[in-house]
Formats: structure tokens, sequence, C-alpha cells
């Protein structure tokens, strides 16, 4: 999987070498899988930016826009896998807003690549590195967002 | 040196000046900050004059009298310049003088340099000795000692001890060494007797430290303490430079040794252990070779606050290796100690890996017997470890020899093909083996406990951490080596003994904690206090941390920015409350590691200074930065500073929370009925906790059952009788048999449980505080080598049943290991099958001697003292043969007969064996129930589908989810006695929470804001806990709907606050704003400031 991202970032043009990722992690798998990512030391590109949120569930799609149309590249929402939810239903919900989120990324002329949805677990620590990885490398095939300012 | 309190006020430099307690015009100078340049002036000595550097002009300017200042006394009305054109000349002067003797000291060259003397014109000499005196008068006046003099006149004047001749009365104690402003003094040219340097003991001795010392970084208190056996003042009542130095005034010599009578009721005796003395494998040549160190000492070098500041170097010249070799049992599985120390494969893969991140390029090798990587995620981490370049070697060196002139070292080994090598490695690693110190067997006999046979306290399989004597209770690894999980469970299991001995006088010697009142923040500006952690090299080696905090003083409200060592550390508490105070911040935000474990830490750190313990932010910049941009280190610094605006712009908007209580439901509910269930339900019953025990199945027992001998001779059944006796005749413990959890809801504290009868059980309902889970495991079911197609393959529980019936019979028995375990399907390691095979055949052997038993293993994991089982093994002639994982033994059916076959990578051959039975050490395998209790529970399961606990090394009883606790095979793999250890933790750990009346809730929960919420009702439906209710009620004359948030069941989820369109509802330290700040914050390159003014921002 390392393997194909790489050889396709290698191929692909860099349009946008410094790509800005916010992460809205829920504490208690995403956020963790991310501490245990470090704990092994794996190693991820260094433009995300990770927000800890309770669960997936409190981020608001207003968030996600927001941030869209300030500037970021990318944003992520990470949570439990479905069923694994602390809250005990959290991430289900967090799915259904994230589909209309992908709904309304067209409205702000945003591709759809600026946002993604990934469920990483408290031990998946090389998942949550990978999808960190796979993210960065597709936003910089994209050009920097057209809201960024300066 | 004779100082006065008086004040006295003198002029100097024009400006007039009082100083208090200076009797020279140098002390003045230092009292008053002013740094005057000099090599021969010390606290502790008297004055001297001697370097000439000091020099200040005393009376008026241009026709003051040039002075030295350390000898000048200082009077009332003196007129003092250090900065005259005049002076500096002098100085300057007297530098080329001092430059021109010793030209090569480094000393004087910088310091040269710092007067702007670039080079001498006089007739340079090549001494080293500024004839300052410093050695002489600290012998004198310090040490009473006078091994040291001026020798001669003029220029050919020198330092030397009394007619040439080495001292006899120099006590090697080093002072004129430590004293040398240029270094030339070496205590070896003064007296007779050999430098005796005091050995860093928290560091190996691989450096040396002074008489008064701290004894290591985290030490509680971190206070500085004098060695008696060092301290010269203390022995002989000399020196005494300490006192001179301590500005607090803390040194008092006078302190004496105090004994003190504490009246206990019960006694846990946790001496812990040390490594064995490699001294004692002269063949390996430690002590002899500096290059051959123990574990111990590496684990020192890798570490950040250690010798070498964290930088992988060997003793002998501070180089860099290249190659190092680890070698296994030193001390463990040979004839002297026939046990095993259980940790050092894992310690050595460890201290592997973490060399090999720490050099690039590092090759280490570890030369192992069996790499027994048993516990739980450890085969994962030794696979990591040889993916990860660590080279695994079986065998055991012969010998280590080492090159005189480069000090390398050669290790001679038999390689796997049969021939010996020689290779060569710049450094190796003892692993040296674990043994009970000499104080625990002096306190075994103090208390009068009995020892085993290898000097460890001895215990019982079915009492782990009991001693046999009444009240006095043992728990790590003076029982038996052991790695840390396993302490901590038994250090909890003796925690529920006491608890349970105790039980009638708990609380009675409690004080509860205060805290002072809380500042008022309400329309206050936010004051921020920062702290940056380099948490020893761990942020500090990738993050550039200074010019993080230099960039985090520019950012809005920030008051008060720094960095520290280690923030977490005790020390660095009080500092945070000392700055708390002295800043008067109002908010902190650490730069660390990660929230989830050290947010409470920090939190209370400032309650305890008077702020709202919720005024308070934390940016990941290690687990989420350092480590893993470890090779980027520019954009982990712009990572930390992004992290940190983050942070602070979060901080801004932060809000003042109280927490509420809430009282516990006083009972437990243990899901599992067998021996681990029975024995956490049983210490919870006797500290006075009703238990539910329940247990899917119509008996107690659990997989104990099926075992029916024990491999040192104790019988399980009666035991496990007499257990599930005590259970169901303690009147506290209400046993559910045949019966399941249908349903669960609340939280710890307050969960209410619903149990459906399976067959003929009952259906109950019931509250309880606390839930213990104790699910077990499974025997794996193999599907291969013909099982459960030939009669004759069984599995080793199998076995034990025949053998136990009377019904064994087989002449020839082979064995297979790791079936079900250790492959693809099941990664990991069960722990207890080589000790289940090694019983069996042990049985055998003294049932029938005449049966022959082959045993097809990988690596025999014998741990801890079932070594000696695995020795007595062979020796009744079972033959142990060991297969690869890739070539894994084969069984077929020939002419009617069984035949296994193996290759084996020694004879390189495949051997073939006929066998009447085939045995296969079946593993353990999750219980397939554990997704669903875990999903009722809401509690994680790791990738083997055992459950996963707080934390794999510290927290192994508990839960990360408050209330819920963990023990026996739901865990992970383990024996019987690490089961009843485990049990009786988590008994511990949960009787903590069911005893305490009321827990303090989360302050992070939903709050409704009425302006803006119009009572259009979507968050009721979504709310998963049911906290939310449409109310209406009348405002202005009109009817006003809302919603009402019930904030003892809100978990503070959030999902309302996604939903409302109106931001009429929030989760307190999570609102909108707050996040959306951060977001901001993130999104505003090289930090520039948001704009708005703060108050602004401020709310309430």
């Amino acid at each position: 999987m390392a393997e194909t991202v790489m050889e396709q970032e290698q191929q692909a043009e860099i349009l946008n070498p410094d790509p800005v990722v916010i992460a809205f992690c829920c504490n208690w798998c995403s956020y963790t899988g991310a501490d245990l990512a470090g704990t092994s030391r794996l190693q991820y590109p260094p433009q995300i930016r990770i927000i800890r949120v309770m669960c997936s569930g409190m981020v608001h799609p207003n968030l996600v826009i927001d941030a869209l149309t300030k500037g970021a590249d990318g944003v992520m929402i990470c949570g439990c896998h479905l069923g694994d939810c602390h809250y005990i239903d959290g991430n289900y919900k967090t799915e259904k807003r994230a589909d209309a989120i992908k709904l309304m990324l067209e409205d702000f002329g945003l591709e759809p690549e600026r946002f993604r949805l990934e469920w990483v677990s408290a031990s998946e620590g090389p998942k949550f590195a990978q999808v960190m990885t796979d993210m960065v490398a597709a936003l910089k095939r994209l050009p920097p967002s057209s809201y960024k300012v300066g | 040196m004779a100082s006065s309190n008086m004040k006295t006020d003198f002029i100097i430099n024009g400006k007039e000046a009082s100083v208090e307690g200076a009797a020279t015009v140098l002390e003045a100078c230092a009292k008053l900050s002013l740094k005057i340049p000099t090599l021969c002036a010390h606290k502790a000595l008297l004055p001297y004059g001697a370097c000439r550097l000091c020099l200040v002009e005393i009376g008026k300017p241009p026709y003051g009298k040039i002075q030295t200042a350390c000898t000048y006394p200082l009077k009332p009305g003196l007129v003092v310049s250090t900065d005259t054109e005049r002076i500096m000349k002098a100085r300057k002067i007297v530098m080329e003088l001092l430059l021109a003797r010793c030209p090569d000291v480094k000393a004087i060259q910088d310091l040269a340099g710092e007067l702007g003397v670039a080079g001498t014109r006089f007739h340079k000499k090549d001494s080293d000795c500024i004839l300052c005196g410093m050695c002489i008068r600290v012998c004198r006046e310090r040490m009473g000692v006078e091994a040291l003099g001026f020798a001669n006149r003029g220029s050919k004047r020198e330092v030397r001890p009394p007619f040439d001749a080495l001292s006899e009365f120099c006590q090697a104690c080093g002072a004129c060494e430590f004293i040398c402003p240029t270094g030339k003094m070496k205590v070896l040219e003064v007296g007779r007797r050999a430098a005796r340097p005091i050995p860093f003991e928290f560091n190996e001795g691989l450096i040396s430290r002074p008489a008064v010392h701290i004894p290591y970084p985290q030490a509680v208190p971190n206070k500085a303490a004098l060695d008696g056996r060092y301290c010269v003042r203390l022995l002989k009542d000399k020196c005494g430079i300490c006192q001179v130095f301590c500005e607090a005034g803390a040194i008092d010599y006078e302190q004496k040794e105090e004994r003190i009578e504490l009246k206990a009721g019960a006694v846990i005796l946790a001496p812990g252990f040390e490594l064995f003395d490699a001294k004692l494998k002269g063949e390996l040549g430690y002590g002899r070779y500096p290059n051959v160190i123990t574990s111990l000492e590496f684990e020192r070098i890798l570490n950040a606050s250690g010798p070498f500041s964290g930088k992988v170097l060997r003793p002998s010249d501070r180089r860099h290796p290249k190659k190092i070799a680890f070698i296994q049992c030193v001390g463990s599985r040979d004839c002297d100690n026939n046990y095993c120390s259980s940790v050092c494969c894992m310690y050595a893969t460890k201290e592997a890996i973490i060399a090999m991140e720490h050099e690039k390029g590092l090759e280490c090798a570890i030369f192992f017997i069996d790499l027994r990587a048993f516990g739980k995620g450890f085969d994962a981490y030794y696979e990591r470890a040889k993916k990860a370049g660590v080279r695994y070697v079986r065998c055991r060196p012969s010998s280590i020899k080492e090159d005189p002139s480069s000090r390398d070292l050669e290790v001679r080994y038999e390689a796997e093909d049969g021939t010996v090598v020689s290779e060569g490695f710049d450094l190796v690693v003892l692993s040296s083996g674990l043994r009970p110190t000499r104080e625990a067997r002096d306190m075994a006999k103090t208390f009068g406990l009995s020892l085993n046979e290898h000097g460890f306290c001895r215990t019982g399989t079915f009492a782990p951490v009991e001693t046999g004597r009444a009240g006095v209770y043992v728990c790590g690894p003076f029982t038996e080596p052991k790695d840390i999980p396993e302490t901590v469970m038994q250090a909890s299991a003796a925690a529920a003994k006491t608890l349970s001995l105790l039980s009638s006088a708990r609380g009675s010697l409690i004080e509860p904690k205060g805290f002072p009142p809380e500042k008022d923040v309400s329309g206050r500006p936010p004051r921020i206090g920062v702290f940056v952690c380099h948490c020893g090299t761990n942020i500090a080696g990738v993050v550039n941390v200074p010019e993080v905090v230099e960039y985090v003083k520019g950012l809005p409200d920030v008051a008060y920015a720094e960095n520290d060592l280690y923030t977490c550390s005790n020390d660095a508490q009080e500092r945070i409350k000392q700055l708390v105070r002295e800043h008067d911040l109002n908010r902190v935000v650490v730069a660390s590691c990660t929230p989830r474990t050290h947010e409470p830490l920090f939190r209370n750190t400032i309650r305890e200074a008077g702020v709202n313990p919720y005024l308070f932010e934390m940016a990941n910049i290690r687990d989420q930065c350092s480590w893993v941009h470890m090779h980027e280190p520019e954009q982990a610094t712009r990572k930390a500073k992004d992290l940190l605006r983050m942070a602070i712009a979060k901080a801004r908007l932060l809000e003042p929370l109280q927490r509420r209580t809430m009282k516990v439901h006083p009972d437990a509910l243990v899901i599992g009925g067998g021996v681990s269930g029975m024995t956490a339900a049983l210490d919870m019953a006797k500290q006075g906790i009703t238990v539910h025990l329940v247990e899917r199945e119509g008996a107690l027992g659990g997989g104990l059952r099926r075992t029916r001998y024990l491999l040192d001779g104790e019988d399980p059944k009666g035991e496990l009788d007499r257990l599930v006796a005590n259970v169901l005749g303690e009147k506290l413990i209400r046993v559910h048999l045949n019966s399941k959890i249908v349903a669960m809801e609340g939280s710890w504290g307050n969960f209410k449980t619903k149990v459906s009868g399976v067959g003929n059980g009952g259906a109950a309902e019931f509250g309880h505080g606390v839930v213990v889970v104790a699910t077990g495991a499974r025997e794996y079911q193999p599907q291969e080598y013909l099982y459960g197609k030939d009669e004759r393959v069984t599995t080793q529980l199998e076995l034990e049943s025949l053998i136990a019936d009377g019904k064994f019979r087989a002449k020839s028995v082979v064995m297979i290991q790791c079936v079900g375990s250790r492959n693809d399907e099941h990664p990991y390691c069960s722990r207890v099958c080589c000790t289940e095979a090694v019983k069996n055949a042990l049985k055998i052997k003294a049932t029938s001697p005449d049966s022959e038993v082959y045993v097809l293993y990988r690596d025999v994991r014998t741990y801890g003292f079932r070594e000696q089982y695995y020795r007595q093994a062979r020796e009744k002639g079972v033959v142990f043969l060991r297969y690869d994982d890739d070539k894994k033994p084969a069984v077929e059916v020939k002419e009617g007969g069984l035949q296994v076959s193996a290759f084996d990578p020694i004879l390189k051959t495949t051997v073939s064996i006929d066998a009447d039975l085939l045995v296969l050490s079946a593993g353990i395998v999750a219980n397939p129930d554990s997704a669903e209790v875990g999903q009722m529970l809401k509690v994680p399961l790791n990738q083997d589908k055992f459950f996963l606990e707080a934390h794999m090394k510290l927290r192994p009883v508990d839960f990360a989810s408050d209330g819920i606790f963990l023990c026996g095979l739901a865990h992970s793999p383990k024996d019987l006695t690490e089961c009843l250890m485990q049990a009786s933790g988590a008994a511990a750990r949960a009787s903590a929470v069911a005893l305490k009346g009321s827990v303090e809730l989360e302050a992070n929960v939903s709050r409704v804001l009425d302006e803006n919420c119009d009572g259009c009702a979507y968050c009721v439906d979504p709310c998963p806990y049911k906290a939310i209710t449409l109310i209406e009620y009348m405002f202005n004359g009109a009817i006003k709907k809302t919603v009402e948030a019930n904030e003892s069941v809100c978990k503070g989820c959030g999902v309302c606050q996604a939903t409302c369109p109106k931001k009429g509802i929030a989760i307190m330290g999570f609102r909108l704003e707050q996040i959306s700040a951060m977001a901001e914050a993130a999104l505003q390159a090289g930090g520039a400031p948001s704009g708005k003014p703060a108050e602004e921002l401020v709310r309430q």
C-alpha cells in the first residue's frame, strides 16, 4: 500500500508541496491511535494538525466547511470504527453528516479529495500513519486551496 | 570572606549603591550583578589576589588607584569604577600576560576572548598553571591537609607537594582537581592514594558524582542529599564548601539519622531485584573490558537523562558504536541460576530497537537460546524488531576477547551451520539476569519468610502474594522475575489482600486534600502561562524548543513562557504553581506529551495554585510531533509552533468549570465465574462489597475444571472446590448461573444490568457501580495435523485427562508446539503451552518411564521458575527438537501408524518419528463472546480479540473507561497464578471505586444557551443518553420553547452540539468557538495574531 502511494506520488505532478490538513480526531480511538503511531515512531507527513474532540459526532459540519473556506487544503474527521463508539453511536451520526459535507463541497467549489472521513481505532497506529500519508499525498496532487489567503 | 550583615553605601561607576553583607569590592560587585573577570576568587576561599584580573579603580577617575577588587575591603563612601578605559586596558594587559604563560589552556583562551584579547605580545611559555594557588588554598583552608604548596621563587615558582614527593597526607578528595581553573591539577600527582571517584549509582557508575547530589532526576522529594559515606565535612569535619554556596541555607550538617516507628496492620514487601553480577562470568570479560557493559548500563546510556545525555556512546572512548552484540541469559538458565529471568529477551529487543532509532546505520545482533517473547503483544514487537533489522543469532557465545589497542571486541560463537565464527563488535551488552537483592534476603530474615532455592520469596500457586506469615504480603520480582504488567498486577493483588485484612479500619487515617480558593477570572483578560517540555531528548532532540518558546512569547495573551527538561516532574509542578502566583496567570498551556495521560496531573497542579483546573490546555508535541517527524526537525519545530498556537487560541476561550459529584452504587458485577472471576468476587466481598457474579454455564469453575494436575504437584481440584465453596458460602456474593447479560445501561458508578437465564437460569435486574470482566478464553480447536480425523491426535488438555484417568498407554508420544499460536491467524504466543507440554511430558516420564516423548518446538518459553522443569524434562530423557516456522512438521498415516516428520535445523535433515500419540499444544484463543461483552460495556478489543487494557505496562487491570476492570484470560493468555494475581488486582482497583461512596464527574458536558435555542428539538432524538428534554416556559408574556440538558446523564459526546443549527447547545470545553479558534489558528501561517482584542473573546 505504502509503495503504491509513493510510486503514484513520484509519477504525479506535485502542485502543492505543503498542504495544510486539519484532522478532527476523537479522543477515544483516533487520537489514541495517533498517540500509538507516536509511541511506535511511525513517521508520517508533518502537515497534519490534529484537533482533539471527544467524539467524531461532536464535529459540526460548519467546522469542516469553515476550515476549508478559510484556507485549509484538507480536512479529516477520524473516529472509532462503527459499533465501537465510546458514546454508543456518535460515529453513525458522523457518517451521515460526512455524506452531507461531501454534497456541500461542490457548492463551495471544493474538490472532493479535500475532505475525508476515516475510522481509526486506538490500536491502529499504523493505519493512522497510513491514512495521514495518503491524505497528504492526495492533496499534494491538487493545487493549493483557492480559499488560501496570501 | 569575613562578611558582615551591615549595609554599606558606596558609589560605583558614578552611581550610589547599597549592599548588605559584602566585605570586599568583588563581593559587592557580585551582589550588584556586575561581572568582574577573575580566576582566583572563590566563595569558599579567602581573598588572595593572585590572578590580578579583577582590577578596579578606587577613587575618582581618572586619578584613582588601580586595585584588585577581591582583596580591597568595602568601606562606606568608597568610590569604585569597574569599566573605565584605564581598567579595561590594565585587565587586557594582565590577560595578555596570563595568555603568554598559558597559551594552550582553553579556559584562559575563552576568558581572553571575552575581554577582547586576541593574542599576546609577550614571549609565550608552555605552562598550564597560572599560580592562582586555588589548589593550595582549598587543601589548606578547607581540607586542613596542606598536601600542596608553592616551591621556589620568582620565575621558577610552581605548585608541588612538599619535598617533591607524593604526599602521604593527601586524602585524595579531589578538591584541588575540581577547583583548578585551568584543568592542570591532577589528584594523582599530589598524593600516594589513588583517587576514588564516587560512582553515580543511578547511572550504574558509568559517570561519577559529588558527595552532595540529587539521587536521580525524578527523585521524590527532588532535593539534594549529603552522602555520609563520602562527605568530607561529615567524615572529617573539614570542607563545608556546599554550605557556603547554598543560597537557601538548606545544608544542615547536624542532621542525624532518625528512627521512625510505624504502627501497621499489614506489611507489603516490594524490595525489587538486582542484576546478576556479570563479573562472575569471566569468559565474557565484564569488568575487564570497558566496552562490555550490562543491559542496565546500556539502558542508562540510551536514556536522555543518562550519562551521555541519550547519545549512544561506548564507555572506553565515547565513540558511537557501529555494531552492538547483545548476549542473553547471562546469569539465567545455567547451572547456578536454574531459572529464566523472563524479561531479558524483550528488554534486549527494546534496547536494540531504540539504539537503532538513535543511531542511523547501527547494527544490532542478539545472541539468544530461546527467544521468549511470551507477553501480550511481545511477539508482534519481536517481529517488528526483525523487520527493523535486528539480527537474532541462536547460540550462546563461548567467549569475548578484546583488542587492547582499539578496545573492540571479538565474539566467538558457533554459527547455525556448525562453524565457529569470530565476529567483531564495538560494544557488547550483557543481558544480565534478575536476582533478589541482598537487602531483600535480609528483609526476609527479619520477617521470618521462607525463600526458595534461588533466594526468591516463596509463594504458592494459589496464594501468589501471601508469604506464609499472616499480614505480610509480597509483590514484584522478589517472588519471581517478572515484567512490568505482572508486577503491577501483583502489586494490586497485594493491595487487595491488605484491603480485605484491614477493611474494618478503612479510611480511618485519611486526611481530605484541600485546595486553595479559586481565582475569579470572570471579566478578566486571559494571562496564559506556557510550559514547553523537552521530555529529555524525546521532544528537544527533534523540535527546537527554545525557538518555540521565543515564538510563543509573542502570541496574544501569553504572559509567561518557558521550557522545562521534564514538565511532568515534581519540581516542575512546584515551579508552575509558583509562576502562576508570581505572574498572576489565569490559564496554563503545557506542550509535552498526550493529554490522555498527563492532563489530570497538570490540572491538579494549577488547581493547587488556585486556578480552575479547566483553564488548562495541552499541545501534544511529542506523540504527535517529535516522535512522528523524527527526521524533519525544521518541519517538526514549525508544527510544534502551530500546535501551541492552536492550544493557546483555545486556552484564551476556556472558562472555569465545576465537577459535580455523583453517588456510587456500592455493588459490583463480575462477568465470568471462572477462577479469575471467583477470586475477584471473593476479594471484593471480603471488603464488604455485594457482588453479582454472572456465569453463563451451570457451574462455577471455568477452564480450570479441565486441569487435572499442576506442575508443582499442587492439586487444582481441591483448591478449585474450596474456592467454589467459599464463593457459594459468601453471603455477599449473588451467583447468577446459566445467565447471560442482555442489557446494560448507565456508566461507572451507576450501572443497571439485566440478566436473563440461559437454560434454567433465572432473570434478574440489578444496579452496580463497577464491573470486572473475567470472561476467560478458549482452547484453540486445531484444524491441522489430522486433529479430529485420527483419534490418536489430541490436545494437551485431552492428554492430561488421559493421564489423569489412567488411560494413557502410548509408548511413543510426539508433541507439537505453537499449534494455533504465532501464526498468521493468531500472531501471538499463548504463553502457557510450553510449560503445559513440559508438565505432561514429566508426568508421562513419571508414570510410564519407558515411553518416549518428543517435543517439537520453535522456542521453549518456560519463563521464570518454569525453566527448572524444562531442565528436569531433558534430564528425564524428553527429546526437544526445534523446527523453523517456515518448515512446519508434517503428519501422515503410514501403514496404519502415525508418522511425524520434521526438519531439524541443527542436523540439517528431516527426522521421522513414529508416534502412538500425537499431542498438539493448542493455543489460547479469545472468548467468542468478548466482542458482544465489549460492545455492551463500550470497551475495546485488541487485534487478537482479547480485551485491550488502559495501558499495556502500567494499567494492566483497568480499561480506559472508568469503573470497568479486567482480569484473567480475557486480557491475554496467562497461567493460573497470573490469573489469580490479576483477579485480585482487579478486585483492588474496582473496590477502590465501589467503596468511594461518591465520585466526581466530568465537567465537559452539555450546556444549553437559552438565548440561542428556539426549541426546534433537533438535538433531542440524537442524544444517545436521552439527556435532553424539550421544555416550555413563559417569557415576556409568551411561551418560550427551549431544551434542558440533564448534566448528570450527559457524557459530553457533543452530538447535540453538532446537530444544532443555531449554536443553542454546547459542550463545555469543546464549544464550537473553541474548536474553530483552534482550526483558525492552525491556518494562520507563521503565527499572525487573530487581531481580535482578547477582552472580546473572554466569556462570562
